[in-house]
């Protein structure tokens, strides 16, 4: 049996992941990095938009602080986020982007005097400041009221990542690249590393750690068409799933993004909508003011994708052989532009659709992008009810985005959680020796070959391929961006009938080693059972909030669902995940729920929101000379971890 | 377009090294084209309905993430973004990419070969005072256009299309090749980064660094990102050569 044993493995070559094997082993303790691939090619690399932080050295950033990063953040998870988390990543986010530019990111700047934007379909001047040239700049985003966005020209993500990619390499630490975690390894709650499966050789290797942690990214490829890479297929989530112990948290929370291309569901930024491309309609017609008078493009996400599939549904879609869709125009932008802002857009229509942006219309239409969704865990990132399990990233529900992320806050949140959840990963590694009986190791190592060689020597059965496809469109017709009690009931009991079926899947190439059938029989039942948790919660929450949305309950109901969903996996040979709820207490919160501002406010109000808004009042009454954060303490005391608890200085303003 | 289907041949190589006694032959494959159809979808489609067995590598499936490249009736380039529609005679030939280790079919160990080549030209800042920058503070200026230069070098993907481009790189197994040059430009360009020209010259100033190149230049006639190669290579060169 091989055993490699390490203080911190990281399960995830994405900016998550290797930020927290950097903070691991700038602590001290040996990480080691498991990916499918080399880390540079993780999908982090696709964001390309942009970074939240409210840096405000742009003109239009003027005003930024960390309180209204905060509220845009708390209105876009419609109040599902946890305000704490939120509220570390607002004051944490600058000093993740600063660090980032001391390790290389060329972050576009700003540049003194006058330059020629387009908002609201107009071409206006605007003048940056002389003292603000040179710092690092920002381009506007949906559901946010500050030009907040920071950005490498269009491949923010890549840089973000090539830059964290390499400071791990400066720091020594080891990707092992090629390798799949398939289980954890935990007993009495307490997780000890996973069994893993080098994709090359076949070979089973455990993988002994006092942390464990998941950052495996979303798990977009639930869905037939999503914007995520080929390998965002939830595995992380599905294996602290299996464990029977650690929930998964708000599985249904699925994000749609406005703009990716018609039919491969390749993403095109919200930079195109954020530096003033526009949406239209069949003929030609500019439809979003209609909807959303006040954020037009650049509401939410959510609302964006819901008032376009309202417009398709009047009938005002562009038909085409692949469906109705919409048209995004960034033609108003002028060449210059698009050439060096949105160049990746430009490529991607070109080869993938043979049109230049320039001059034509990019087809897009709604498609599966984000998962809020993914393994619950406490603001350290470690989760409740599983010791040394920790997560971070998409993968993880640490809870900044509720039921709705905003767009550039999710790389945002891959560096500030891997900050954060990195220095309580090395506190564990220092707290804990690591106390593990080889039996335990042999157990779960036995466990998994054995499900493999069953798989190989099965004579006739399933073909995973095909339950994929089968999963991938009950997704697609029945879970998708409005939902209903008939369809969520009918995809339950079609994926029902689906996991019975993985239960017997055999292979026609039958060897352990590289073998890509493998993967996927390894993959698809997992897939099958995350798919089931999506499902099943959202069928089980019964109102409308950020981007799940119920045509048989069309309000956000505060009142009942205020609440986040757990779904646990306790019996294998069951068909359905167990589901609790986490009770979000709206007496702690900081910003008790309202009105986001966008969308249909339709609230159904929670009993104590009015008593907390009145306390809330009543503070601030009181308090008539607290400053900012002084006002913040009162309102929510909160325990930032010492070295991100600094204030941030802007130009201008200082530490104000 | 006609609405006529048509069926696209494929000629894939077929060799897995973990399979004792496999040798490698060509295997062709019939696929009926379907409209926007790139190599990605085609080779999913082969994988699922054909042969199980079938190795590649796509992850973005975009042309961002450099995982896909392979050579493509003769030409190294990016699958994932090649439509099918390409060839007019519907004949598709499909290899490994050359000068990397060989996992399996068309998929390549460049992983291996680019962190070496990471570490090699230690692609990082180099600056003693980056740790200790104090976060709370305004960041670093930059002139914006210098940023935007950097950036325009450090968009390369790392997909390895150069290095099985690069005559250089067959005769000479040490050779750097263009991704490490272009990388090494990207930190020369970085005020960031401390290192002086004689710090690079120690990385790159002999035959397996920038003098070995024979400039026949199959790194800029194939790169996908059109990364200005020809320039940087020259670029490099004449300042080292400018080292004492």
């Amino acid at each position: 049996m091989k055993v490699v044993y390490t203080d911190s493995l990281v399960i995830g070559g994405g900016l998550a992941g290797l930020r927290i094997a950097i903070a691991a082993r700038q602590r001290g303790f040996d990480s080691i990095v498991l990916s499918l691939m080399p880390a540079k090619r993780s999908h982090s690399a696709a964001a390309q938009g942009g970074m939240q932080a409210s840096l405000g050295a742009s003109i239009k950033g003027e005003g930024d602080n960390e309180d209204v990063h905060f509220e845009d953040t708390v209105k876009g998870s419609d109040w599902g986020c946890d305000q704490d988390v939120a509220r570390m990543f607002v004051n944490t986010a600058p000093k993740a982007i600063r660090q980032l530019c001391a390790w290389g990111v060329p972050w576009s700047r700003v540049r003194k005097g006058d330059r020629e934007v387009v908002i609201n379909g107009q071409k206006v001047t605007i003048t940056e400041k002389d003292e603000a040239h040179g710092l690092i700049t920002s381009r506007d985003f949906g559901g946010t009221k500050k030009w907040r966005t920071c950005f490498t020209s269009d491949g923010t993500g890549h840089t973000m990542l090539y830059a964290m990619d390499n400071k791990a390499i400066q720091l020594g630490i080891q990707v092992h690249e090629r390798k799949e975690a398939i289980a954890l390894i935990h007993e009495d709650g307490v997780c000890y590393g996973a069994i893993v499966r080098d994709l090359i050789t076949g070979e089973l290797i455990a993988y002994v750690a006092k942390a464990t942690t998941i950052a495996t990214g979303g798990y977009g490829r639930l869905y037939a068409v999503t914007t995520n890479a080929v390998i965002s297929e939830g595995i992380g989530n599905a294996i602290a799933l299996e464990t029977g112990i650690a929930p998964l948290g708000n599985m249904e929370a699925v994000q749609f993004h406005p703009t990716a291309i018609v039919p491969v569901g390749i993403l095109t930024t919200e930079g195109c909508r954020g530096d003033g491309g526009l949406l239209l309609d069949k003929d030609g017609y500019r439809f979003m003011p209609d909807y959303e008078p006040g954020k037009k493009e650049l509401a939410s996400r959510d609302v964006v994708s819901r008032r376009m599939t309202e417009h398709i549904r009047k009938g005002k879609g562009v038909s085409s052989r692949y469906g109705d869709h919409l048209w995004l125009d960034i033609t108003l932008l002028g060449r210059k532009h698009i050439e060096k802002n949105l160049r990746e857009v430009k490529e991607i229509c070109e080869y993938f659709l043979g049109i230049d942006p320039v001059t034509e219309y990019i087809p897009v239409r709604p498609t599966q992008h984000y998962s809020m969704g993914g393994v619950r865990t406490k603001a350290t990132g470690e989760s409740p009810t599983m010791k040394g399990l920790f997560s971070a990233g998409e993968a993880a529900c640490w809870d900044m985005h509720g039921f709705n992320r905003l767009g550039g806050n999710s790389v945002a949140e891959t560096v500030v959680a891997g900050m954060i959840v990195g220095e309580y990963v090395a506190d564990y590694c220092a707290q804990n020796p690591l106390n593990i009986n080889t039996k335990l190791i042999e157990k779960f190592m036995d466990r998994e070959r054995g499900k493999i060689s069953d798989l190989v020597t099965r004579e006739k059965g399933e073909n995973p391929f095909a339950l994929k496809k089968e999963m991938q469109q009950i997704m697609m017709d029945k879970v998708g961006i409005f939902r209903n009690e008939a369809d969520l009931t009918q995809a339950v009991e079609e994926l029902k009938v689906l996991h019975q079926r993985s239960k017997n899947i055999a292979l026609r190439h039958k060897i352990t080693s590289s073998n890509p059938e493998l993967v996927e029989a390894i993959r698809v039942p997992k897939m099958i059972r995350l798919a089931q948790c999506v499902a099943y919660g959202a069928m089980l929450r019964k109102e409308s909030r950020g981007a799940h949305a119920r045509e048989d309950y069309p309000e956000r109901n505060d009142r009942d669902w205020l609440k986040r969903t757990l779904t646990f996996w306790p019996d294998e040979n069951e068909d359905l995940p167990q589901v609790k709820y986490e009770e979000l207490d709206v007496m702690k919160m900081e910003m008790p729920p309202g009105s986001r501002g966008y969308g249909v406010d339709n609230t159904i109000h929670h009993p104590d929101t009015e008593k907390r808004v009145a306390q809330l009042e009543e503070t601030r009454k009181n308090n008539p000379t607290a400053d900012r954060f002084e006002m913040q303490h009162l309102l929510n005391p909160l325990d930032i971890p010492e070295k991100f608890r600094g204030k941030n200085e802007r130009i201008g303003r200082g530490f104000k | 377009m006609s609405d006529k289907e048509r069926v696209l041949k494929f000629h894939i190589l077929r060799y897995n090294p973990q399979i004792k006694g496999d040798v490698p032959t060509m295997k062709t494959y019939e696929v009926t084209e379907a409209p926007g159809m790139t190599i990605f979808i085609a080779l999913n489609d082969i994988r699922e309905n054909h042969d199980p067995s079938l190795q590649f590598d796509f992850i973005c499936r975009a042309g961002i993430c450099g995982s896909c490249a392979m050579i493509i009736n003769g030409h190294p380039d990016l699958a994932c973004r090649t439509l099918t529609s390409k060839f007019p005679d519907g004949e598709i030939k499909l290899l490994p990419l050359p000068g990397f280790e060989l996992i399996g079919d068309l998929s390549v160990n460049t992983g291996k070969f680019m962190r070496a080549m990471s570490e090699r030209v230690e692609s990082w800042i180099h600056d003693n005072y980056a740790d200790s920058v104090d976060l709370d503070r305004l960041e670093e200026r930059m002139d914006p256009d210098v940023a935007d230069e950097i950036y325009e070098l450090e968009r390369c993907v790392e997909c390895g299309c150069c290095v099985s481009a690069c005559a250089t790189k067959r005769m000479r197994d040490g050779f750097l090749t263009a991704v490490g040059f272009m990388r090494l430009a990207r930190y020369a360009l970085d005020p960031r980064d401390k290192r002086s020209d004689e710090e690079f010259y120690e990385i790159v100033g002999d035959d397996d660094g920038v003098f070995g190149c024979m400039t026949l230049l199959g790194c800029q006639d194939y790169c996908p990102k059109d990364l200005p190669h020809q320039t940087q290579i020259a670029y490099l060169r004449r300042r080292m050569a400018l080292v004492k």
